[in-house]
Parts: C-alpha cells; sequence; structure tokens
C-alpha cells in the first residue's frame, strides 16, 4: 500500500519537475496523471493495492475541493457588487458548455456506432 | 462569546487539528444533508460544506489563511487524486479509443463554447476587463486556471473562486439539464461535466458512475491543456 502511495506522489513529483524544466501550460499533477497512466499501458494491468489506494483517494474527491472552496469568503465584496453578471455568466456558460459537448459527443458517437454497426451500450 | 469559550477557541485556533475537524465535519454534514434529501444534486456536499465554513468562519471572526492553516493538508491530497485519475482512464481505454474524434471534437466544442460564453454574457452585463479575464477560464481545474488568469493580467484568487463555483454549479444543474436533454450514455454525460466543471463535476460523476467518472477526469485533463494553449492565443487576437 505504502509503495503504491509513494508510486503516486512520485508521479505527481516528476510531473511538477518536468512541468517547470520545459515549462509546460499543463499542472504537475496532470502530467503525473499522463505519467502513471503511460506505467499502466506498459504494465497492462492495474495491480490491485494501486487500486486500492487510488480508488480511496477518488470516492472522497469532493471533499479535497472544500478547503479552496472556503476561499469564497475573500471575495465577497467583488462577487456581491457583481452578483448578477457573475451569476448569469456563471449559470449560463457551464450550461451551455454541458449542452453543447453532450450533444456533439452523441451526434459524432451515434455517427461512428452507425459506421461500426454495433453499438454500445443504451 | 464568553471570555473562557474565546480563550479556548483562540488556543485551537492556533493548531492545524481544529480547521481539519471543521472542514471533514462540515463535509459530513453536507453529505448526510444529501442523502437525507434523496441525493437531490441540487444540495451538493460541497456547497453545504463550504457554506457552513463560511458561516462558522465569518461568526467566529476567523480569516481564511488562518483556517487554510489547517485545512491545506486536506487541500494538498488533490494533487495525489489528480494523478489517480489514471486508473478510471486506463480501465476505459478501450471505449476512449474507440470515440477518440468524437471526444476530441466534442471536447473543443465544449471547451470553446465555456470560455466564450462566459466571457460573452459578463461582457453584455457590462463587467470589468478583470472580472472578464478571471471568468474566461472557469471551467478549467483551478491550478490551471490561476495560471491563465494571471497571465492574461486577471485576479488568479477570484479565478479560483469561480472554478469552485462553476464546479459547484456544474455538478448541481448538469444532471438534471442532461436529463431534460435524454442524454442518457455515461460517457456522453462525463464528458460534458468534466468539460464544463472539472474535478468537481468529476467528483459527481464518479458517484454515479465508474465510465462517466473516467471520461469526466479526460474531460478535465484535456480542457485544462486545450484552454492552456488556445485562451491565451484567443485573448490576444479578440482583444
Amino acid at each position: 500500500m505504502i509503495f503504491y502511495l509513494t508510486l503516486i506522489f512520485a508521479c505527481q513529483l516528476v510531473g511538477e519537475l518536468l512541468k517547470v524544466a520545459l515549462e509546460l501550460p499543463v499542472p504537475g499533477p496532470v502530467i503525473g496523471m499522463v505519467l502513471l497512466f503511460a506505467g499502466l499501458m506498459v504494465k497492462r494491468g492495474i495491480p490491485e493495492d494501486l487500486a486500492k489506494v487510488g480508488d480511496t483517494f477518488l470516492s472522497n474527491l469532493s471533499l479535497l475541493f472544500v478547503p479552496a472552496g472556503v476561499g469564497v469568503m475573500l471575495h465577497i465584496a467583488l462577487i456581491g457588487e457583481q452578483a448578477l453578471p457573475i451569476t448569469l455568466a456563471l449559470v449560463g456558460s457551464t450550461l451551455a458548455t454541458i449542452a453543447v459537448t453532450a450533444l456533439v459527443m452523441r451526434a459524432m458517437s451515434r455517427a461512428e456506432d452507425a459506421e461500426a454497426r454495433n453499438a454500445s451500450d443504451e | 462569546m464568553n471570555k473562557d469559550f474565546s480563550e479556548i477557541w483562540v488556543y485551537l485556533s492556533a493548531s492545524p487539528l481544529l480547521a481539519l475537524t471543521l472542514t471533514l465535519a462540515a463535509y459530513q454534514l453536507g453529505n448526510w444533508v444529501y442523502q437525507k434529501a434523496g441525493k437531490n444534486p441540487l444540495l451538493n456536499p460541497v456547497f453545504i460544506a463550504v457554506v457552513a465554513l463560511v458561516a462558522t468562519l465569518l461568526v467566529t471572526g476567523t480569516d481564511y489563511a488562518a483556517y487554510f492553516e489547517g485545512a491545506q493538508f486536506v487541500h494538498f491530497l488533490l494533487g495525489p487524486a489528480t494523478v489517480a485519475l489514471a486508473l478510471p482512464l486506463y480501465r476505459q481505454i478501450e471505449r476512449v479509443r474507440k470515440s477518440a474524434l468524437a471526444i476530441s471534437v466534442s471536447l473543443l466544442a465544449g471547451s470553446l463554447t465555456a470560455t466564450a460564453t462566459a466571457v460573452g454574457i459578463a461582457w453584455a452585463f457590462g463587467s470589468s476587463q478583470e472580472i472578464l479575464i478571471s471568468l474566461a477560464p472557469k471551467s478549467v481545474t483551478a491550478p490551471v486556471a490561476m495560471g491563465i488568469a494571471e497571465q492574461l493580467g486577471g485576479l488568479p484568487s477570484l479565478t479560483a473562486v469561480l472554478v469552485i463555483l462553476t464546479g459547484i454549479i456544474g455538478a448541481a444543474l448538469g444532471p438534471l439539464l442532461l436529463n431534460v436533454m435524454g442524454v442518457k450514455d455515461m460517457a456522453a454525460r462525463g464528458l460534458a461535466i468534466g468539460t464544463a466543471s472539472h474535478g468537481i463535476g468529476t467528483a459527481r460523476a464518479f458517484q454515479v458512475s465508474e465510465v462517466a467518472g473516467a471520461f469526466a477526469g479526460l474531460a478535465m485533463g484535456l480542457n485544462a491543456l486545450v484552454t492552456a494553449i488556445l485562451l491565451p492565443l484567443l485573448w490576444r487576437w479578440v482583444f
């Protein structure tokens, strides 16, 4: 277990180093994700203990955003002043993004499925 | 507050344990309310926890920096958790490979929509340039979004807040919108929520299905990459 926890931390660490060394526009943890993914591709499988550690993180992912979310208190005044445009922009844009992404994905998956003739689930 | 109590509070506030315990307790409260309300997506656990904590800090006169001293231990785990997103992605590799083109095109469409509509709406309502820049990367995972905002001359700390709010809005309203639209495919649902509302959307998607979670995580990573590259270029071109 500790070995795989170390491995996950090491992926992030190498990701942070690569980000700085190569001036990449992506954050270290995302590069770390790519590294771990590449490792799994090479190994062709997920070791059981790595799955235990990783899935523990992922099943509690929401909790990890709470401290950053509380940072809203730093900007309460500014957000209050601009409450209407900010609310409309956030809600409108988030819904538009979800709708556009899902519609394009659905349309293109259908086209691919038609080509591949065997439809995936649902 | 009476004198004894405030002395105890001052003592406890100096140790990270209080902020850490409060954070976990507030999240438990959020989860409890969410479960009690029949998993109503509008009662997002992160949203409830944040409201409870902000109220507590304001009432007790604790500032955010003092709170974060303790809460940073939870915050820190975001990094390794992001690395762990490689697992569900690997488990879905066949589906991802099969739909690579569909994923790329929908992601690009979603990414451009996210920035264009956020900036467009706020601009139409007369927001300042500073707010527009801070809003532009709002669908991207926080560390990348903050970097983009800083590069373009926005307020990184405001961006962080807007990113979190976007995540909560997407996690709360996204599933309802997708139900209304009749999108049942978990891959499309995950991809849409991950593109629009990054890690908070991804966390929410995982609660529903492993497939949706994997696609949301993939969308979050790709959207960070696409926006970090395209937004600075587009911004200079438009303004």
